[in-house]
């Protein structure tokens, strides 16, 4: 940061001493952009003639540099303004699509139907919310605590040695793409649910197991980050007491880690909504209302890949609709994280303060 | 170095049971490397030990082991005899959680919990099984008195523990250990990482509680030292590589006084370290 | 709580001489530590089992394919990887698929590297912290965290229904980058910014202009880390499944130029393992997705443990 800053004041000096010499653009150098700003120096640099100059002016960087440097800049700002414009267009063309849903549908007949049938042309979104909200949650239920007591073992437990095994391990289970998760939910997790519970063996159960699977790694890792920060001392200092390994990891560890583990478990939720190719291909795909752990459904993401390639008219417009509900419930979660995180952000600085290492 | 020979100002006990601490030729190894070599001391209870010497001197690796610290450290070993009150805390079957619950320790930056001062100080009352709040809140207040911190902080008691200034943060860690009433209290260099008011204080609060519990302090501060001790124990690593050894170890006012040994005097009149 | 705690009270026993008397019944009974290890051992326990347990998943994963899909890759070797599958149930090779899948990560990594990168540099080097940073970092969020489903979707109905380019290797690609673009962002800016400072003075103090610095020492400094940024996000864009079902087509065909379209591993996979009428080429596709992500893992941890250990030195 510090040196941005002096970077800054030889600027500010070089401005003072152009200024001087052109007083007259003073008032370029208010623009608000700082890339237009550089533009500007630069500009009214090249329109002043040479012999304008006191001879006295230490002129070490050529002008060329200068307005190379700007440019540059320039270039940098419009590559990370791409990436604000992809996700508003994103965000802006889904609810553009999806708009016309209030006249063709109802916004309300479409967020309370029950009914999802192409032939008759009703669209009710309560099957597939209802869905995604099952397999989300069951999957958190199995997902998290197995993620978070591994995480725990991870940064409590683990040798060194042992921790070389067990986090590539994990991060190879990240890397693993959904389809091939779902291919082996279909070829050995479909037949054993199947034997279990009797039926075919798609349905919410299987899509439980496949979907946690997916989830895990994501927690693991977000949860091992936080519990790795809490600072050594504290740790000891339970020790000291005569705390035994587990009253310091519960009594100690996990309070002053739990909102980094309450945020690794919001970005997994997220994770598992959006998650696609592994719920569709276990889950069964029906569009029915939540029966039973055995009896096939469908969710918004599921429902989407499946019906996209020949939807056309109001269909259309309804598998955007589910889309724009994807997208918002996934946005607010970022949100949810982000002010989580600020919260403790503010206290950590205040804490700060009174010197703790 | 197996030719040294530690010189005593006062003459080592035979009966460990008159000792808090009985230590004879301990040895202390981290993988292969000795960091110390054949420490033989006597700590007396009811009194204030300081251990001093230079940097990386192994003192603070000695005090870690007086309550078993070090076994947390991967690929350490201890030899030799270290008897708290006759009985060998390196023992088979001596459990180290147990000997830690009788042996209070103080670290270098103040570690306080991120939790409610309160909480803090109830900490080690709630590991021993006090559960009713009265107890509780009498044990609270009480060691904050002794922590000489009551006051600063009786009407804060449910804010953050991070939340109060670094000297006050480490006299809440001396309550949190007073508040198991422990036998000895062991301070790593307490005081070298707060404000001199808060120093003040500590160093009262150590000569008010050392009838009850035995304190040793390892400290940098010569001045500190020769302040609040009653025994002191010069200990110095010579050569790098090679373990450290206890030089001298005997009554304060004698080692600051009439050092025996030539690299004590040196290193108290400031010549090195 | 606060000042209205009890005063010592005579009739009772002080909080003091109550822990007393239990510590005193501790030494006696060694009751009270002995539930203390115990309920210690219990829970070590839990946390060994489920670690146990998403180890064993991983190992059941890998084992399970492999062992079904290394007989068919291994079968008349190489045949599998370098013919066409042929015939209604797609017996044969995936070859065309493997092409695909190149062909498309490729160029998707080519249109998000140089913008991600440099978005990053942006962030981490010119921006001056404030709104127009959290903005961007903020989008970049969103956009990791939009579905990919919902990708594949905009995929689909703006690169291909409004800007009429055909479902193809440039829609997919396209597709794949907005993919890639927050994974490689992310990567990068925390690769410059874990660039020592005192690094750039010594730039600066050389008199050395803003770019001069950063192409000439920060970004060489962070390159091993911005590899290994890049390969994690080639990972997850080859095992993409979504983006490319919805904008590459699922027509088997060997593509030449950028509109052509095809069928990536991932979407071939998905069709063998739905239809089920050809399991062992599901199997045989998924072990080298496997396969080509493994290594893929694996050499972003050599090449960051080989930087670290360069660091260290």
């Amino acid at each position: 940061m510090s040196e941005d800053k002096n970077i800054e004041s030889v600027e500010a000096g070089k401005e003072g001493l152009r200024t001087d010499a052109n007083p007259s653009k003073k008032t370029l150098t208010h623009t608000p952009s700082v890339a237009m700003r550089e533009f500007a120096e630069t500009a009214a640099q090249r329109e002043k003639p040479p012999e304008v100059r006191p001879a006295t002016k230490l002129q070490l960087v050529s002008r060329s540099t200068q307005i190379k440097e700007a440019a540059l800049a320039s270039l940098f700002f419009i590559c990370a303004f791409l990436a604000v414009l992809g996700v508003a267009l994103i965000f802006a063309f889904v609810a553009f699509r999806a708009f016309p849903l209030v006249t063709e549908i109802g916004l309300w007949d479409f967020l309370t139907g029950t009914t999802w049938s192409v032939a008759e042309g009703t669209f009710g979104a309560v099957p597939f919310m209802l869905g995604s909200l099952v397999v989300v949650g069951g999957s958190l239920v199995i997902g998290v605590p197995l993620a978070v007591l591994t995480a725990i073992f991870m940064s409590e437990v683990a040798t060194p040695r042992a921790n070389s095994i067990i986090r590539p391990a994990v991060e190879l289970l990240a890397g693993v793409p959904s389809v091939v998760v779902g291919f082996f939910g279909v070829v050995v997790v479909v037949p054993l649910v199947s034997a279990l519970v009797g039926g075919a063996g798609f349905g919410p159960l299987t899509a439980w197991i496949v979907l946690s699977i997916m989830i895990m790694p994501t927690i693991t890792t977000l949860s091992e980050d936080a519990l790795n920060s809490i600072p050594m001392g504290i740790r000891e200092a339970s020790y000291a007491m005569g705390a035994t390994k587990w009253q310091t990891i519960w009594k100690v560890v996990i309070p002053a880690a739990k909102i980094g583990i309450i945020d690794a478990a919001i970005l997994g939720m997220g994770r598992a909504i959006g998650e696609t190719m592994a719920v569709l291909m276990v889950v069964g795909n029906a569009p029915q209302i939540f029966a039973g752990i055995s009896a096939p459904i469908s969710t918004m993401t599921s429902q989407i890949v499946l019906e996209m390639g020949y939807s056309s008219g109001t269909h259309r417009t309804a598998l955007f609709g589910l889309a724009a509900i994807l997208s918002l419930i996934s946005m607010s979660l970022v949100l949810t994280v982000r002010l989580v995180s600020r919260d403790q952000h503010k206290k950590r600085k205040k804490v700060k303060k009174g010197g703790v290492a | 170095m197996s030719a040294h020979e530690t010189k005593y100002s006062t003459v080592l006990q035979t009966d460990p049971l008159t000792t808090s601490y009985y230590v004879r030729n301990l040895e202390f190894w981290y993988g292969d490397f000795n960091a110390l070599t054949n420490i033989s001391l006597d700590v007396m209870p009811s009194a204030v030990t300081a251990f001093i010497g230079p940097s990386g001197c192994g003192k603070s690796t000695f005090l870690r082991c007086m309550n078993r610290m070090n076994d947390l450290i991967p690929d350490t070993q201890v030899g030799g005899k270290m008897l708290l009150k006759g009985a060998d805390i390196y023992g088979s079957g001596v459990d180290p959680v147990d000997l830690r619950r009788r042996v209070g320790m103080i670290f270098q930056q103040p570690n306080p919990f991120p939790q409610s001062i309160y909480d803090n100080v109830a900490y080690g009352p709630r590991l021993q099984g006090v559960k009713k709040k009265r107890d509780l809140d009498d044990i609270v207040e009480d060691s904050l008195k002794r922590a000489n911190l009551w006051k600063e902080v009786k009407d804060i008691l449910d804010k953050n523990g991070l939340a109060i200034s670094g000297g006050q943060q480490q006299r809440l860690c001396i309550a949190r250990v007073l508040a198991v009433q422990p036998e000895v209290l062991l301070m790593d260099e307490p005081c070298s990482a707060i404000d001199p008011t808060s120093v003040q204080k500590i160093e009262d609060l150590m000569a008010e509680i050392k009838d009850e519990v035995t304190i040793i302090i390892v400290t940098h501060n010569m001045q500190q030292a020769a302040r609040v001790s009653d025994y002191t124990s010069f200990f110095l690593q010579e050569v790098a590589g090679e373990p450290a050894v206890l030089v001298e170890s005997g009554k304060t006012s004698d080692i600051f006084t009439a050092p025996i040994d030539k690299r004590t005097e040196d290193y108290i009149t400031g010549r090195f370290g | 709580m606060g000042t209205n705690l009890n005063p010592n009270n005579e009739q009772r026993k002080t909080g003091m001489q109550v822990l007393k008397e239990l510590k005193e019944e501790h030494k006696k009974s060694d009751s009270g530590l002995g539930r203390a290890h115990f309920n210690n051992r219990v829970a070590l326990g839990v946390l060994w089992g489920a670690t146990g347990v998403t180890i064993g998943l991983l190992a059941i994963i890998l084992i399970y394919v492999s062992y079904h899909g290394l007989s068919v890759v291994l079968q008349d070797f190489p045949r599998f990887i370098f013919t066409w599958p042929e015939g209604v149930n797609a017996e044969g090779g995936i070859w065309p698929t493997i092409i695909a899948t190149l062909y498309s990560t490729g160029l998707a990594m080519g249109i998000a590297t140089p913008i991600a990168v440099l978005a990053a540099v942006y962030l981490a080097e010119y921006a001056k912290q404030g709104k127009i940073v959290k903005t961007i970092r903020f989008a970049a969020d969103s956009l990791a965290s939009v579905p990919s489903i919902v990708m594949g979707l905009f995929g689909l109905a703006f690169f291909v229904e409004t800007l009429g380019i055909p479902l193809s290797m440039l829609a997919a690609s396209l597709g794949l980058s907005l993919l890639m673009l927050p994974i490689i962002m992310r990567a990068t800016e925390e690769a410059i910014r874990a660039v020592p400072r005192y690094i750039r003075w010594g730039s600066y103090g050389m008199g050395a202009t803003k770019w001069q610095t950063v192409s000439r020492v920060v970004i060489p400094t962070a390159t091993p880390r911005i590899i290994t940024g890049l390969i994690l996000a080639l990972a997850r864009a080859i095992g993409e499944t979504a983006v490319v079902f919805l904008t590459m087509g699922i027509a088997i065909n060997l593509p030449i130029v950028p509109t052509d379209s095809g069928r990536s591993m991932s979407v071939h996979l998905y069709l063998m393992a739905v239809e089920g009428i050809n399991l062992p080429s599901a199997y045989g596709t998924a072990f080298l997705l496997l396969l080509i992500i493994l290594i893929l893992n694996l050499s972003a941890r050599w090449i960051s443990k080989r930087y670290s250990r360069i660091e260290g030195a």
